[in-house]
């Protein structure tokens, strides 16, 4: 079976700065991958490059999602093919209404797999589903995008879109930064009920206490551009207690 | 280039040609001594270039190279053209008066079952009538030099009344449609809204299919009363090779509503000018415009907002949007008289530049004498946002989708100041076109 999401020696650089070493990383169909590391180590990095943000070179190896390489596909093509990341900051779009950015994003998703455009009712239908689930009042969307969100609402934007857009890879970048335990419980509630056998998530953190709301199958520590340790859930409680700075020293 | 000489030949062939159409062009008396003062007004300054302060980022002299000779009354070929022009461009359920190369054409227009108290006449018909109170709000006196051609040379347009306590529900909707290629036509219409009474108006300037290059010179005077509202859009979308001059002379009497919209996509070189004043206390005045630009357009809109009076208040917005070699200009002045005490005036200006080689010019100029007043300004020039664009790519908008997306949200913020849904819709669609032909 091929992976859904396979990274091969990936060497990435930021203007003359390399940030990741050689990373490597598989992750089926079905899983939770969770990625801990300091602050620095390239986790945010990878999250940009698999969703193809610009500003990154990247000078060794490859991404491959579903066997087919990501790299020359554009962030768009990406993400009708099925990779969301849910960004640490979610911007604000000031003049765009949520729900004509959700539609307008939705139908450019469907139009570029071919598939029809979603008529206005049944988008409608869709959208009001996954708001009740999501507990998202349907005044939100009416709003600018993210604009006078709090953060909470931000995270929730983020989990509400990947509901409606139902992609098949969920990077989740630094989604507890900023907030509440009642917030991240609300975000995490919504993460969890997106698990399937179709799809996987890689959930990008700093720290454990996310991954008592959203427990992984497996965890990776990265550290200066390398995944330095692989293992169980259990790793990230390991972790809690002694510190990324063991693995600090053994990445150098 | 010799400045001097070059003034005398655009001079000289404007003079040739007010002295051969002086005599053929409406009213006699008054009227045509009014006209030959006008003239002399704009002889003494010549075509407006950089020199003078208020036009230097529009230099006439250097790109209104060619005078073209008047445009000729259009005959049944010219006006089935414009009729055929006219079909795209409509606006449903309002009331449509066109001018076709200058030419108010009844043919073409809805002047039947005018609703109580709304007076239509042909600019034409008052300039030859004689009639004085109707005659006084036609001809303005202005030392702006185009303007004051404006006056001389004015052929066409429509002078509308409305009467005391008419709220008029229909929109009214002046279209000018081009069909000579290669002259020039001279338009003015009045707009005259009595106490309590509220009109909506819309112009709009366009071409009939494969005329190109033509001059629009427009002058559009209201006057709103006491206790009135006039909510007015404009949506300038000449062709590409077009040449529009307007000016617009607004006086605002007390505890009035005056709304305008303005927004440029056509043109090669355009200037539309507004002379406002506040004459009654208690008033709000809000102007708004936009410009979308690619290819060589140039569009310079400036705005002299006499806050003559205390008590008053007045908001601009504008937006530019500028691909290629666009270039905007936005001028606003706002005069605060030393007796306008409490007076409140905004304005905030915004251009976003699509390419490396787009110019925006935005001057803000605040004169204000009176020591009590709020009075604020701001300009910002800048690209999309990247960090927007990714946003929005990541969720499956291409590059044009997302960055029409932005673009559209951008203008939006201006052309949300249109109170009708219908027109709003309609100036938004004209933006939408802008975009969709970006491709």
């Amino acid at each position: 079976m091929t992976a859904l999401l396979q990274v091969k020696g990936l060497k990435v650089q930021v203007e003359d700065n390399e940030i990741l070493h050689g990373l490597d990383l598989t992750v089926n169909a079905g899983e939770v991958h969770a990625i801990m590391g300091p602050n620095g180590s390239g986790k945010s990095t990878l999250s940009h490059v698999i969703a193809g943000k610009p500003g990154y070179e990247v000078t060794a190896g490859e991404i491959l999602f579903r066997g087919e390489d990501l790299m020359d596909m554009a962030p768009d093509v990406r993400a009708a093919k099925g990779v969301f990341l849910a960004f640490q900051y979610p911007v604000e779009i000031p003049g765009v209404t949520t729900m004509n950015f959700l539609r307008t994003a939705l139908n450019a998703q469907r139009k570029a797999r071919g598939e029809a455009e979603l008529l206005v009712p049944d988008f409608l239908k869709k959208v009001r589903e996954v708001t009740a689930a999501l507990n998202i009042p349907m005044d939100m969307m009416k709003r600018g995008v993210n604009v006078g969100f709090s953060g909470g609402e931000k995270k929730r934007n983020e989990v509400l879109q990947m509901a409606l857009f139902q992609p098949s890879l969920c990077i989740l970048d630094e989604m507890d930064s900023g907030l509440d335990i009642d917030a991240l419980r609300v975000a995490a509630d919504g993460v969890n009920a997106l698990r399937s056998n179709e799809r996987a998530m890689v959930v990008i953190t700093h720290y454990q206490r996310l991954l008592n709301y959203i427990v992984p199958d497996f965890v990776h520590v990265m550290s200066k551009g390398r995944v330095v340790k692989s293992g169980g859930k259990e790793l990230a409680l390991e972790l809690e207690k002694s510190g990324y700075a063991q693995f600090e020293d053994r990445a150098a | 280039m010799n400045v001097a000489v070059a003034k005398t030949n655009n001079v000289q062939a404007l003079g040739d040609i007010f002295a051969v159409a002086r005599d053929q062009l409406p009213g006699k008396g008054a009227v045509a001594d009014a006209r030959q003062k006008a003239f002399e007004t704009f002889q003494r300054i010549g075509l407006p270039h950089r020199r003078l302060e208020d036009w230097k980022y529009t230099d006439l002299r250097a790109s209104m190279r060619d005078i073209a000779p008047l445009s000729a009354a259009p005959d049944q070929a010219a006006l089935t053209c414009a009729g055929d022009a006219l079909e795209s461009h409509a606006v449903e359920g309002a009331r449509q008066l066109v001018l076709v190369d200058g030419v108010f054409a009844p043919q073409l227009s809805n002047v039947a079952k005018l609703e109580k108290g709304l007076t239509i006449r042909a600019l034409r018909d008052v300039l030859e009538s004689g009639d004085k109170a109707a005659l006084a709000n036609v001809m303005t006196t202005s030392a702006d030099p185009m303007a004051a051609l404006n006056t001389a040379m004015m052929t066409g347009g429509v002078v509308i009344e409305l009467a005391d306590g008419i709220e008029l529900a229909q929109p009214l909707h002046i279209v000018h449609v081009a069909s000579a290629k290669g002259t020039a036509s001279f338009t003015r219409s009045v707009l005259k809204l009595g106490n309590k009474a509220s009109a909506t108006l819309i112009e709009r300037f366009v071409a009939a299919e494969g005329v190109d290059e033509y001059q629009v010179h427009n002058a559009t005077v209201f006057m709103v009363g006491d206790h009135a509202r006039l909510d007015h859009v404009r949506l300038m979308d000449d062709e590409r090779d077009a040449f529009n001059i307007s000016t617009a002379f607004v006086t605002v009497g007390s505890h009035s509503h005056f709304n305008t919209f303005n927004m440029t996509t056509g043109g090669a070189v355009s200037r539309y000018q507004g002379f406002i004043a506040c004459a009654g206390e208690h008033s709000h005045i809000a102007t708004n415009g936009v410009n979308l630009l690619n290819g060589t357009q140039h569009a310079d809109t400036t705005l002299f907002l006499d806050h003559a009076v205390p008590n008053c208040t007045s908001n601009e917005v504008f937006r530019a949007v500028l691909d290629d070699r666009g270039h905007s200009v936005f001028q606003g002045r706002i005069i605060v008289q030393p007796d306008a005490q409490k007076t409140a005036a905004k304005m905030m200006t915004r251009a976003l530049l699509l390419s490396d080689e787009a110019e925006a010019d935005n001057k803000p100029e605040l004169e204000i004498f009176a020591d009590d007043v709020t009075c604020g300004h701001g300009a910002t020039t800048g690209a999309l946002d990247e960090s927007l664009l990714f946003y929005l790519r990541a969720r499956g908008l291409s590059e044009k989708e997302a960055q029409a997306l932005l673009i559209a949200a951008f203008v939006g913020e201006a052309i949300e100041s249109i109170v009708s849904d219908d027109l709003r819709e309609a100036a938004m669609a004209t933006a939408e076109r802008w975009l969709a032909a970006r491709g």
